[in-house]
């Protein structure tokens, strides 16, 4: 079982000091939930554990633990993000160790919550099906039904470049067409595409939820918190708003995993991923890069070739 | 005196209120999502919904509120006030959680030293029809923090939802007003029993054994314990818990300027922002999320007792169901216990050799 093979790797790593310190998944306070648990002693490992609910990508906590050796757990969108940052020299070499684990995709707890009348009271997962027991109900749900999109499409379960695969790989078919919100999004007219934008940013309130759940926004200074120069006002006008979500998305080209971490953080549901879908489908196709693959190859938009064709400028 | 509205007069009902007041009330955004809003139409308010994510305190304390504006004419500036508050209004569907953390953010914006006009104004021309909360969540524990969910204090009238129809009592003088209200008729004693019924039912359910008491005299000592060491770990530092919460009341003032015009605004700030803390010379007392945390929670169950008597946390339950890492405030109360904090102590100094 990974949760067993997770809590025997963290007590081996902890035992022989590889690390000082292992970032996992513990037990939420709340049905349909994991909470990131951080874990120092080797008696302390059976505080973590694995499920269809450990929907955070823990690499935004690295940069908090920059002076520690780290262990932490992957799935195949979290390891990408590491890669990704690696390549921005974000870690010191043999600083973190990546505990692979092939992601069997996050279930949608918000989904779960709607599918019942009344609010859930404990959930239990068991094979294919999530059991949800409430005030006056009990049933059984499947799982796929409730995955999160970004899951539904993913094409990279099988954690790379991670030090050690705890569990057997996974087969790497999305159950959707891959980058189905973008070509959604793309289907749509310029007006259709305004008008979705516009409508879900509006429900913004400027908590930041979805940059600081997200392991790729770690700006000592984000453009939006610089006083001089001033970018940005910090009320609730649309155009403030709007500008914001813009810059974050395309700040995120050719280094977003697709982990969905900033849709699941965001408390008004607020639509994001296509944004960013939209934006490594393009990378994809214009200069086939997928963020976190190659170990060594930088995003395309932070380097430049001498000969890199300029055709677009006429 | 108990009277009752049936729900297919609320929009009649709704239409002649917006004749006389502006309206706020829960307007759904999206599925699960609301908020609290100016009504333009009946048909938008939305009483079915889930306590809405941002509490009504936006009515009285909006997130974004211009202080005035500033233009240049010749060699002087034009001020324009924007203080006044031009009609009454009514805050409709507000759950007590909410109504009483009003009563909280009164000891801030008109306290004893320091009167704010622009939340004053509105908070006097304002009456307040609570809503009772037949189904209190998991989540929620305003019986632990002084409350309830059929509190009543606080609300001008008060709603019980009967599914046919709502009892409303009418308990101030402001809710006398609408004694002789055309959609008001008298409920009968059945009706009433009925609603007694939910409320007994309901008060058992918000959870009440979360030990806020006694806690500002147990978090007196905690400033240097380790105990923050662990407690922020998790804590990723977006403003979610800060910005949803009934009772955070901080705020930033900037001046939105352009060439020879402009506006001061204030904004709401969160602790949690590094820059909340941020001083003009690049130095922050509140280096890492260890002291934001610490603040945050400090400030609830320490500072404000110290300040104004009792806890600036009314059991609302928003912070635990939309934070996005599962941070439990509850855990974190049940945590300053003597026993369980001697244990995080404990657990750090071994860790730390």
């Amino acid at each position: 079982m990974i949760q067993e093979k997770i809590r025997e790797k963290a007590r081996e790593l902890l035992s022989n000091k590889t690390v000082d310190l292992i970032i996992g998944f513990g037990e939420g306070s709340l049905p349909l939930r994991t909470t990131p648990r951080f874990i120092r002693d080797p008696e302390k490992v059976n505080r973590l554990i694995w499920n269809s609910f450990c929907e955070n990508n823990l690499a935004t906590y690295l940069h908090k633990f920059s002076k520690l050796k780290v262990g932490i757990v992957v799935k195949g969108c979290d390891a990408r993000s590491i890669t990704a940052l690696s390549l921005e020299k974000r870690f010191k070499p043999d600083q973190l160790f990546l505990m692979g684990v092939p992601c069997q995709r996050m279930v949608d707890r918000r989904k779960v919550g709607r599918a019942v009348k009344g609010e859930i009271l404990q959930a239990r997962e068991e094979n294919d099906l999530i059991h949800v027991k409430g005030d006056g109900f009990e049933i059984a749900l499947e799982r796929e039904d409730f995955l999160y999109p970004s899951c539904q499409a993913c094409m990279h379960r099988n954690p790379i470049h991670v030090n050690v695969t705890l569990g057997d790989p996974v087969e790497e078919s999305p159950l959707i067409e891959s980058y189905h919100e973008a070509k959604r999004f793309e289907q749509m007219s310029p007006e259709e595409r305004w008008n979705f934008f516009e409508r879900e940013t509006s429900r913004c309130i400027r908590c930041y939820a979805c940059r600081e759940a997200c392991p790729m926004c770690y700006c000592t200074e984000c453009f939006v918190d610089s006083s001089n120069p001033k970018w940005i006002e910090k009320g609730l006008s649309p155009s403030d708003i709007q500008f914001y979500h813009i810059v974050r998305a395309y700040h995120q080209t050719g280094r977003c995993s697709g982990c969905g971490a900033c849709e699941r953080a965001c408390p008004m549901e607020i639509r994001l991923t296509y944004l960013t879908q939209k934006l490594n489908r393009d990378v994809k196709e214009l200069f086939n890069y997928e963020t976190g693959i190659e170990p060594d190859i930088p995003p395309p938009l932070s380097t430049y070739e001498i000969e890199d064709k300029q055709d677009f400028i006429k | 005196m108990t009277l009752k509205l049936d729900k297919k007069d609320l929009k009649a009902f709704l239409e002649t209120l917006m004749e006389e007041y502006d309206l706020f009330a829960p307007v759904k955004l999206a599925e699960g999502v609301s908020i609290y809003k100016k009504i333009d139409s009946p048909d938008e308010v939305d009483l079915s919904t889930e306590n809405p994510q941002k509490p009504a305190k936006e009515v009285f304390f909006p997130q974004s509120e211009t202080m005035f504006r500033y233009e240049k004419a010749g060699k002087r500036y034009q001020m324009t006030s924007t203080e006044g508050v031009e009609r009454e209004r009514v805050i409709l569907g507000a759950r007590p959680c909410d109504i009483q953390a009003f009563s909280l953010m009164d000891d801030v914006f008109l306290g004893k030293e320091y009167k704010d006009v622009y939340y004053g104004n509105k908070r006097k021309a304002t009456t307040i029809i609570g809503l009772a909360c037949p189904h209190p969540l998991s989540t929620c524990f305003c019986s632990s923090a002084g409350g309830g969910p059929f509190l009543r204090k606080g609300s001008d009238l008060f709603l019980i939802d009967l599914g046919e129809m709502f009892i409303v009592e009418l308990l101030t003088e402001k809710g006398m007003a609408f004694q002789k209200n055309k959609f008001f008729r008298e409920a009968n004693t059945k009706e009433i029993s009925l609603a007694k019924g939910i409320e007994e039912k309901a008060s058992t359910k918000a959870d009440a054994s979360v030990p806020i008491g006694g806690i500002d005299r147990r978090s007196d000592l905690m400033m240097e314990n380790p105990f923050w060491d662990r407690m922020h770990e998790k804590c990723i530092g977006c403003g979610v818990c800060t910005f949803l919460c009934p009772t955070c009341h901080c705020f930033d003032i900037v001046d939105e300027a352009i060439t020879d015009k402009g506006q001061r605004v204030r904004n709401w700030d969160s602790c949690l922002f590094p820059l909340y803390s941020q001083e003009t010379s690049g130095h922050n007392p509140r280096p890492t999320g260890r002291e934001r945390t610490r603040q945050r929670l400090m400030h609830k169950f320490n500072y404000f007792p110290k300040n104004f008597g009792r806890v600036a946390c009314v059991g609302c339950g928003r912070c635990i169901l939309y934070c996005p890492v599962n941070f439990d405030i509850r855990q974190a109360i049940k945590l300053t216990s003597p026993k369980e904090i001697k244990k995080v102590k404990d657990e750090v100094d071994l860790t730390r050799q």
